[in-house]
């Protein structure tokens, strides 16, 4: 039997939920074991080159590219699990939600700021090829389907590696105590 | 607290309203320089200069050596206080479900027309501001405003244009026409019925051993009518063991349950009644000082009352040495405006000059009350109850109601019926006797307990409202066929418990607004069976907050799925289990206009 296909992307995250995967240490022998990695910064594979069944998601949406990549995930995987508390609730780029405008973030970020220099000519980035901003940092599940949630900054990596286990096993997932505390 | 009603959200206009100093001087010097007054200290500079700035805060922080943020945490969290702006007339239009029913946008408009600025706002000149506020107890003559602490009932469109034309003009509040407010009393019953003499009640208490009285009161099987049903002689019994210098007696008149008003009819037709009930309780717990705790939206009551007051102790039914057996007195404390301040613990708080947040229990007010003595906090109709059970015996007021529901209840009832105000009934009846009643047909839910309480729908019309079955603090809304009942009820109840949470607890302050959010998706027709099975889900995260209001503020909701679930599925889309709606297209269009491009859909 083939090992069933594990993809995961990064959108408005810090990278910080991949390096909590990573951090199942030596487990990460049995994880290639168990699975296949497609699109996924951990192999580089860019794009989808098969249907997946199972795609892990860090972080929210802030831009078009992020919604592009979340409902491509959504397209090509069977399972969808976001994964911290960007992709659960925005988190901490959500932010800039409540507090101001995008039109005011931008202003701040590129003209008003004291630490901007050199930007004489009071350009706001606007290249075609830049992905655009969203007006707020949506969850992932507003966007898209999920079908399941690992909370945390970053989830520890054991609970990580315990719902992937679930997940390909179909056996319950171990949920104790030090898996699910945050502190 | 969500301070979106209120005034503060607005930027300080120049310096015409600070208090000078001379006067705050003479309002500190008042009351001792006692922080635990701040209440009645803010309450004070507030109507004196408008507004309380902060070159007030810092002077009152000096003086009551606290710091400016306790000062700050006060002010900022009850709505009728303004730290910046003032107008010199500020009118509070009541945003309730009955209000809205009785025809509150054709006067909101009327008033943004006349006034010529929008709701939250004050007029350019400094004259006129317009605030939404939550209900202010005149549910049975809505629309309804506060306008510098005067009442204006049964608003009309006219109406709303005279009153602002003598407010252009500067013409006193007391001098505009308008203003009053109807006690509606549609059936007496043996507790408002005027058959005794003012202090017969207290005379006869006197004449028992303070144990002898809580006995004769648990004989009554009276409990507090302010919603919770607690036996009223236990809470007395373990006020009066519990060890402390003082003990108190608070009186609950806060009354912001929304569509309760009855509390401001009793205060208003039998005040002696409800004064003299609060004086048997202070014998028989051992208190020498009693607080009547009332909501500021009764500021228009404080002269009477206090006149009330006043006469009792002229004759000896206040004061010290009362029949020879006692010293009390009574004081009367106002709130500035927040619903949780009804909850007994929140109520202290509010009493010792702090943010209204219900306190952790155990210990209880019983044990450790205001100023963390001894207190039983009891409700205006419970004291009121108490004159008439010591006046003609237990035995009497266990004749009257059911065997777990003594004696009888005042209704506050309004809404979608011919004859709205207060009426007292021997517990015991069906929601089917209300109806009938109050002249209400085509009905088509009645919201019984005000919004924390149970929607219930037609099948259960035959239920007794009783402790035993509907339990209720009094509040009986009648909502009738051509509501829309998600719409103009549910969600106007979820928004009031969202502005009235004090925030303490995360449930209470952030899952409210979940449930709005899901409520408002489900109305826009995008809801699927999932979001209900989340709502009702969410239930048990709610039981989590501290105080009764976090406990219920899910209630409008859950109660309406329970008894009205075809609305709820009606809305709902079939046949799929998410979603969603977002939209690229407009969530790019803000930013793309900041920098100047083109949205690129992309086929998106």
């Amino acid at each position: 039997m083939s090992k069933p296909v594990v993809a995961t992307t990064s959108l408005a995250g810090c990278f910080g939920c991949h390096m909590s995967l990573l951090d199942i240490d030596e487990r990460i022998l049995d994880l290639i074991e168990l699975v296949e990695f497609n699109k996924s910064p951990i192999d580089d594979i860019k794009t989808f080159t098969k249907e997946c069944d199972i795609g892990i998601i860090e972080g929210g949406c802030c831009n078009s590219e992020n919604v592009h990549v979340l409902k491509e995930f959504r397209k090509h995987c069977k399972t969808l699990v976001v994964i911290g508390e960007c992709g659960r609730t925005g988190g901490l780029p959500a932010m800039r939600n409540n507090n101001a405008s995008i039109t005011e973030c931008l202003e701040e970020a590129y003209l008003n700021c004291v630490s901007v220099q050199a930007n004489d000519e009071k350009i706001i980035p606007n290249d075609d090829e830049l992905p655009m901003i969203l007006d707020r940092v949506y969850p992932c599940n507003e966007v898209v389907k999920i079908d399941y949630f690992l909370p945390g900054c970053a989830p520890r990596a054991d609970l990580i590696w315990n719902a992937l286990v679930a997940l390909v096993t179909g056996d319950e997932m171990n949920l104790p105590y030090e898996v699910v505390k945050y502190d | 607290m969500d301070n979106h009603k209120s005034q503060k959200s607005f930027v300080a206009d120049g310096n015409h309203c600070s208090c000078d100093c001379s006067s705050l001087h003479t309002i500190l010097a008042k009351y001792d320089n006692d922080s635990s007054r701040l209440m009645d200290i803010l309450i004070a500079v507030q109507e004196k200069a408008g507004c309380i700035q902060e070159k007030a805060v810092k002077e009152i922080a000096k003086a009551l050596n606290l710091s400016k943020v306790d000062v700050e945490q006060t002010l900022s969290f009850y709505h009728f206080f303004s730290d910046g702006a003032k107008a010199d007339y500020a009118v509070y239009l009541n945003d309730s479900v009955v209000a809205e029913m009785m025809g509150r946008e054709d006067i909101a408009k009327t008033f943004e027309e006349e006034v010529g600025v929008t709701f939250g706002k004050i007029s350019e000149d400094g004259k006129i501001g317009l605030f939404n506020t939550s209900c202010i107890g005149m549910n049975d003559q809505e629309p309804a405003a506060i306008i510098n602490q005067r009442v204006f009932t049964k608003l009309t469109p006219e109406k709303v244009r005279k009153i602002v034309i003598e407010m252009k003009n500067g013409k006193s509040i007391d001098d505009i026409v308008g203003s009053n407010v109807e006690n509606n009393i549609k059936k007496q019953g043996p507790i408002l019925t005027k058959d005794i003499e003012v202090g017969e009640g207290l005379k006869k208490a006197v004449e028992m051993k303070p144990e002898t009285l809580i006995e004769e009161v648990r004989q009554s099987n009276l409990r507090g009518r302010g919603g919770a049903g607690f036996p009223t002689a236990m809470k007395w019994k373990f006020c009066r063991e519990a060890a402390g210098d003082k003990h108190f007696v608070m009186c609950n008149a806060d009354e912001g349950e929304p569509g309760t008003f009855k509390d401001r009819v009793i205060l208003t037709e039998r005040p002696e009644m409800v004064f003299e009930g609060m004086a048997i309780a202070g014998y028989a717990i051992g208190a020498e000082e009693g607080i009547l705790y009332l909501r500021y939206e009764y500021k228009y009551m404080q002269s009477f009352l206090e006149n009330v007051l006043q006469e009792m102790r002229s004759k000896k039914l206040l004061g010290e040495n009362i029949f020879g057996k006692f010293n009390f007195d009574i004081r009367i404390q106002f709130g500035g405006g927040a619903y949780v301040c009804g909850e007994e613990s929140a109520l202290i708080e509010s009493a010792e000059g702090k943010r209204g947040e219900p306190r952790d229990r155990p210990p209880f007010p019983v044990v450790k009350g205001y100023m963390q003595q001894p207190t039983s906090v009891n409700n205006v109709e419970t004291l009121s109850a108490v004159v008439k059970i010591i006046n003609k015996g237990a035995k009497w007021y266990r004749s009257l109601g059911t065997i777990d529901s003594t004696g009888t209840k005042l209704m506050s009832i309004s809404g979608d019926c011919e004859k709205p105000g207060v009426y007292e009934m021997e517990w015991g009846f069906t929601v089917n006797d209300i109806l009938q009643m109050v002249g209400a047909k085509d009905v088509q839910a009645v919201q019984i307990g005000g919004p924390s309480g149970n929607c219930v729908n037609p099948a259960q019309f035959n239920r007794k409202v009783a402790y035993e079955d509907l339990s209720t603090g009094g509040a009986i809304i009648i909502i009738g066929k051509e509501r829309d009942l998600l719409k103009d009820v549910v969600l106007n109840f979820t928004n009031f418990f969202i502005e009235e949470s004090c925030g303490s607890c995360v449930p209470c302050r952030a899952m409210t607004v979940q449930y709005r959010n899901r409520l408002e998706k489900i109305l826009r027709g995008n809801g699927v069976a999932k979001d209900i099975e989340a709502m009702l889900e969410w239930e048990k995260v709610m039981k989590t907050n501290r105080c009764g209001l976090g406990h219920s503020a899910a209630n409008p909701i859950l109660t309406t799925i329970q008894n009205f679930r075809e609305l709820y599925d009606a809305k709902l889309q079939k046949d799929t289990d998410y979603v969603s709606e977002f939209n690229l297209e407009a969530a790019v269009q803000e930013s793309c206009k900041a920098a100047g491009r083109q949205p690129n859909l992309g086929g998106e």
